[in-house]
């Protein structure tokens, strides 16, 4: 049912944690589902230099987290504003039509850093 | 570890199966020799599974499986009342086969009333007197659920309901070669089992209903099974059934024994293994192969991969792993939050498993849910 890059970001996800000194924080979730994604980003001159996740969630919620803190590493801002859901998707080569709205949040969460960082740093103009 | 699930067909049935696969191929129902001689072989395959459970050979009619069961027991004797309507009780935690046959009773001017279960998942006798009425025609409750594996006071119920002359259906598909069961001993009116939860083939199940019952056939056509179950019998499977019941019956006291010593092993190992985890069911009244377990801040569908990727096979109530993305309806009927059913991994043992399964088990789930609770935001990253 998962592709194996799915798997493979799920068996072995990539920038696990918690970010104590982060810049930004996202934090989603889907109350039917019960996912629960958590975002960490560090941002230096507009680019997203150090990002971390915290998943509470099926084997796809976990991967796609994975998945959007590759895509957004060195990133500028805008640019990672601009990922979405269906990118992450196709970056994993596929979900389960199931899982494509309640466990694909990832890019959600991501905005949501980025936009904890913007209202934190007010000076920044995209 | 998913024995709750299906079991792979006992050599021994097998091999008893094989020459009505084969050569013995006539129609039961047809009376040259040949098709007496099928005919012979299911007497005794019905004659096997009345013994089993302590019924009478022409007190049992055989089906496709405990879904077809559930259904004959329960809408023939719904539809099989000269009075129209009635009043039916069943349980919040019963196997979608119950629930929803009763919920199409409802929908076809039958009263419908779903009893709900305590912390364990047992229906309380107080519950339930209280809901019987003058018109309650049947009380439909399964006698080991096959999610959390408690096992109801089914005496005390059949004896209750018996007083206020409603009559009692128990699914025991989870059941039989699980716990002794003799119907006359129970009391119950009818019970639905299944061949393929007991080393047997799938697609064949039997319903026992009391001599004496009336019930409205499901399935109409040339009148076999006493008109009860039209169209010709699977034959190699009833005979696999008839056989997987004597062995089940007699593993009673040999592979059971076995069986439950592991599950209690696995259940004591994993609760002091993890902090945070939780025993769902009834720590004593429960089918001896079930453990199901609740673990806090993490998502079974994923607990369930890894371990597959393990090799090892289980089951979650997760609303995660579901088709419908809801949680379990037995889960939430015990009192967890969506949240807490999310958690919970069921496994369930039998004649595959042996003692270093345990330890793998006892060792890789910890593992398992270490690392998933070091990935979650809910906290708690360690374990014990």
């Amino acid at each position: 049912m998962y592709s194996e890059k799915v798997m493979d970001h799920f068996m072995n996800p990539r920038n696990v944690g918690e970010m104590k000194d982060a810049d930004g924080v996202g934090e989603v979730g889907n109350p039917t589902c019960g996912d629960l994604m958590k975002i960490f980003i560090k941002v230096e001159n507009g680019i997203i230099t150090d990002i971390k996740f915290q998943t509470f969630g099926c084997g796809a919620a976990i991967a796609t987290s994975s998945m959007i803190t590759e895509l957004a590493m060195g990133k500028t801002l805008d640019e990672a504003l601009a990922l979405t859901r269906d990118d992450v998707a196709e970056e994993l080569d596929g979900l389960p039509p199931i899982k494509m709205h309640c466990s694909n949040l990832s890019a959600d969460a991501l905005r949501a850093a980025i936009k904890d960082y913007q209202n934190k740093h007010l000076n920044y103009r995209p | 570890m998913d024995h709750s699930g299906t079991t792979p067909i006992d050599p021994r049935v097998l091999e008893a199966m094989m020459p009505f696969l084969t050569e013995k191929f006539a129609n039961p129902s047809s009376i040259y020799t040949e098709g007496r001689e099928v005919r012979a072989a299911l007497d005794t395959a019905r004659l096997q599974t009345a013994k089993a459970i302590g019924a009478a050979p022409e007190e049992i009619t055989f089906t496709s499986g405990g879904t077809e069961s559930d259904n004959l027991g329960i809408k023939g004797i719904a539809l099989g009342r000269k009075e129209k309507g009635g009043h039916i009780i069943t349980t919040t935690i019963e196997h979608h086969a119950v629930t929803h046959t009763v919920d199409y009773l409802g929908e076809n001017g039958f009263d419908v009333s779903f009893l709900p279960v305590n912390k364990y998942g047992q229906v309380e006798l107080e519950t339930l007197e209280k809901e019987i009425r003058d018109n309650t025609i049947l009380i439909s409750l399964a006698y080991g659920n096959n999610e959390i594996g408690t096992i109801q006071d089914m005496k005390d119920i059949v004896k209750l309901a018996h007083e206020k002359n409603a009559l009692v259906h128990t699914d025991a598909v989870q059941a039989v070669a699980k716990i002794p069961i003799d119907v006359k001993d129970l009391g119950v009116d009818l019970l639905s089992l299944s061949g393929h939860k007991i080393y047997g083939p799938k697609g064949i199940g039997a319903l026992y209903a009391r001599k004496g019952l009336k019930l409205a056939p499901v399935q109409h056509g040339g009148g076999h099974e006493k008109n009860l179950r039209s169209g010709t019998e699977n034959v190699a499977g009833l005979i696999g059934l008839g056989k997987a019941m004597e062995i089940g019956k007699a593993g009673l006291t040999t592979e059971i024994p076995r069986v439950k010593a592991m599950r209690d092993r696995l259940i004591k190992g994993m609760l002091a293994e993890l902090d945070d985890s939780y025993l769902n069911g009834h720590p004593e009244k429960r089918l001896p192969h079930n453990a199901h377990f609740r673990f806090s801040y993490i998502e079974g569908e994923a607990l369930l991969l890894n371990l597959d990727m393990m090799g090892i096979i289980a089951s979650t109530g997760s609303a995660c792993s579901s088709k419908s993305l809801k949680a379990s309806h037995v889960l939430l009927a015990i009192g967890l939050t969506p949240e807490q059913a999310h958690g919970s991994l069921r496994l369930t043992l039998g004649k595959g498993n042996t003692d270093e399964d345990v330890d793998t088990v006892l060792e890789a789930v910890p593992k398992v849910v270490k690392k998933l609770r070091a990935m979650s935001p809910l906290g708690h990253g360690g374990g014990k």
